[in-house]
């Protein structure tokens, strides 16, 4: 039988938007999907990424709790095991330092200590990310600690339609996802503008696999590969060196957890340069990951020493400067391709 | 003559011979379970609940079927009061494929969803937030569920209990906080690490009915239980009982004891749970040395086919190792 699906219609959408999309059409497809988190009823979320669902769903379905983080991540964690869906939002990943027993001992290891009896199928979402001078507590991304312990699976969208696709995905996953979205491709009126946080989106139910890298640009020099906001910052890279002969290729990862470590290698077997861009800090975390994945995998896939632009190991500092120098922005992804390229 | 739940006089002494029994289970399941740990058959560190056994009998008696449990690392007569079978238990301890958990728990972890019951978390208080989820499912569902949630008096140390608890008193959730008050967090007495050791009162301050039980008496704690379930059940939202009661042994398996005085152990032991009703039921004529002994004697002997199911069972594969790191079946 073959079926033939028609091109799905789309619209352009903020990434926020996109995201608050899928999270309606799993609502609205599924009753034990529920949002519980700070201030994401009327608020409507700190970085919109509830807006206009309490209005839809009413407050037992979009649910404010206290600034109890451990408790409500146990409480999504209950739930879950009850074959709910919950959508459990910690409002910054930096606040993990407050509720980190839950998710690593608990919504990570019940499955596993259980012999594979109890499941756990929750989301659980937060905003990571810098650049808007908001300090070393509420700046970091941290999606490599997520992805350093296992049992959990870890998502980290950069554009409207793979947020929305992930989004789909992480809800009707039956593991515990940690779906991460940085505040720089949301698309917030009140953020930096970024014209990439805007875009198509399909229309009706639209998945994206988890465990799936995406190539964001086809280049035959030169992989950058990224995640996130920097997926952004490496395709102005390249489009700003194409005219100049340098044709980068950016591979989006899109899921740390599982890691799409066949896309890394059939990239780099291709350029034989391998830039990865990191917004986490650059010790023990994705970066060296990435590296990794190709060198043990052939070693010799990679012509040049390869390069990683990361945070250096230093808390995130507020000053616009001081920060500007730590995050991994457009000079230092130019100067690293540059440096590869040997030019 | 304490009489139980307004049953009638013979009933009453035939359930309360009931109760005995599974505190007899669980007492000699893990005194076996001493053995094989000197015997090193059982690993890790083995927390046993001698002399607690009345809290957790006692609590389970006034559950249904639907109703959720989670508990403790000191949880085995939690699990077996639930209804987990000694051989699925005791094959976890053995680290078995046929263990409850398939040998990846331990003593600290066991599961059963088939019973709700869901841990054996070892992490001190971080079982509470899991059961208020659970208690929020139910509500959410309009089950008339209850959810039991057993902890120590070391968890009022952890914020996670007091957010815990304000949350499930703010939603009204149907949850009974059973805090097994045995005086000591590990090796630390309760005076030398809470400011204000009446932890019933504790409770009250969130709202919520709070009373103290004796926890070595199994028919008070029962009787406390089902007053607490009935009015959680009825909607009354959660409910915290804090059931006074000792361990005879040490923490863990290997621990000196330099912590607390023998002639306090020796007190609490002469108020054995166990040997209070057996002493009781004697008394009142409703239970003779013959049938003493023939209960004894048929535990033993489930005991003994337990640990040889353990035995003879096999060892979980380590290829398999990464088996539920993450699900098989695919949502």
């Amino acid at each position: 039988m073959t079926i033939t699906e028609a091109p799905q219609a789309t619209r352009r959408l903020t990434t926020s938007k996109a995201m608050v999309e899928a999270i309606a059409q799993e609502m609205e497809r599924d009753p034990s999907v529920f949002y519980l988190g700070e201030d994401v009823g009327a608020y409507g979320g700190i970085f919109s990424s509830t807006t206009g669902l309490l209005e839809r769903f009413g407050p037992q379905r979009i649910i404010d709790t206290p600034i109890s983080e451990t408790a409500f991540i146990g409480l999504g964690i209950g739930a879950a095991v009850e074959g709910m869906r919950p959508i459990v939002e910690v409002m910054f990943t930096d606040f993990m330092g407050v509720c980190l027993d839950q998710i690593y001992n608990h919504m990570a290891k019940i499955h596993f200590e259980s012999g594979g009896n109890v499941k756990v199928p929750m989301v659980l979402t937060m905003a990571a990310g810098g650049g808007y001078s908001d300090g070393a507590q509420h700046s970091q991304c941290l999606w490599g600690t997520f992805a350093h312990l296992p049992g959990m699976k870890v998502v980290v969208p950069s554009t409207p339609a793979d947020a929305k696709g992930l989004m789909t995905s992480a809800i009707r996953d039956d593991n515990p996802v940690v779906y991460i979205f940085h505040k720089g491709v949301m698309g917030l009126p009140w953020m930096v503008k970024n014209p990439r946080s805007i875009d198509e989106v399909p229309d009706g139910e639209h998945t994206v696999p988890i465990g799936e890298a995406r190539v964001a640009r086809e280049g035959s020099d030169v992989t950058v590969v990224t995640l996130s906001l920097s997926v952004h910052h490496a395709l102005d890279v390249a489009e700003s060196l194409a005219p100049q002969g340098i044709d980068v290729e950016v591979v989006d990862l899109r899921s740390l957890v599982p890691l799409d470590r066949d896309a890394i290698v059939a990239s780099v077997a291709k350029t034989g340069r391998l830039v990865v861009v990191d917004e986490d800090y650059l010790s023990f975390g994705v970066s060296a990951e990435v590296v990794a994945s190709v060198t043990d995998r052939d070693p010799t896939l990679l012509r040049v020493p390869p390069q990683r632009i990361a945070v250096p190991d230093v808390p995130i500092p507020y000053a616009h400067d001081l920060e500007h120098a730590v995050l991994p922005r457009h000079d230092r992804i130019e100067r690293a391709v540059r440096t590869a390229m040997g030019r | 003559m304490t009489q139980t739940l307004d049953r009638e006089p013979a009933a009453d002494v035939r359930h309360r011979l009931d109760l005995l029994r599974e505190m007899v289970r669980i007492r000699l399941f893990e005194e076996r379970c001493v053995e094989l740990y000197s015997a090193a058959k059982i690993r890790g560190f083995l927390h046993v609940a001698i002399g607690e056994e009345a809290v957790a009998v006692g609590v389970n008696a006034v559950l249904d079927e639907g109703d959720a449990v989670v508990s403790t690392y000191r949880e085995h007569g939690h699990a077996i009061a639930r209804g987990m079978s000694m051989d699925s238990v005791m094959a976890e301890m053995y680290g078995k494929a046929t263990g409850c958990s398939r040998g990846r728990g331990g003593s600290m972890h066991l599961f059963d969803v088939g019973r709700r019951f869901y841990g054996g978390n070892a992490i001190v208080a971080g079982g509470l937030p899991l059961a208020i989820g659970l208690a929020l499912a139910d509500k959410m569902r309009m089950r008339p569920t209850v959810t039991v949630c057993f902890f120590g008096d070391g968890a009022f140390a952890e914020g996670e209990f007091h957010e815990c608890v304000n949350l499930a008193a703010l939603w009204r959730l149907p949850v009974l906080f059973a805090c097994e008050n045995n005086l000591y967090a590990m090796g630390t007495a309760i005076a030398r690490a809470q400011a204000e050791t009446d932890l019933a009162l504790r409770a009250a301050s969130y709202g919520i009915a709070a009373w103290p039980v004796d926890g070595m008496d199994v028919v008070a704690v029962e009787e406390a239980a089902d007053r607490a379930v009935d009015r959680i059940r009825a909607g009354g939202g959660p409910c915290f009982l804090e059931l006074r009661t000792y361990r005879f042994r040490a923490h863990s398996m290997y621990d000196p004891e330099r912590y607390r005085d023998k002639a306090e152990v020796a007190r609490w032991r002469e108020r054995d749970p166990i040997d209070l009703l057996t002493h009781q039921l004697t008394a009142e004529g409703g239970l003779s040395a013959e049938a003493r002994d023939a209960m004894a004697a048929e535990v033993t002997a489930e005991v003994d086919r337990a640990v040889a199911a353990a035995e003879a069972a096999p060892l979980e594969p380590a290829e398999d190792l990464e088996r539920f790191v993450y699900t098989e079946t695919e949502a």
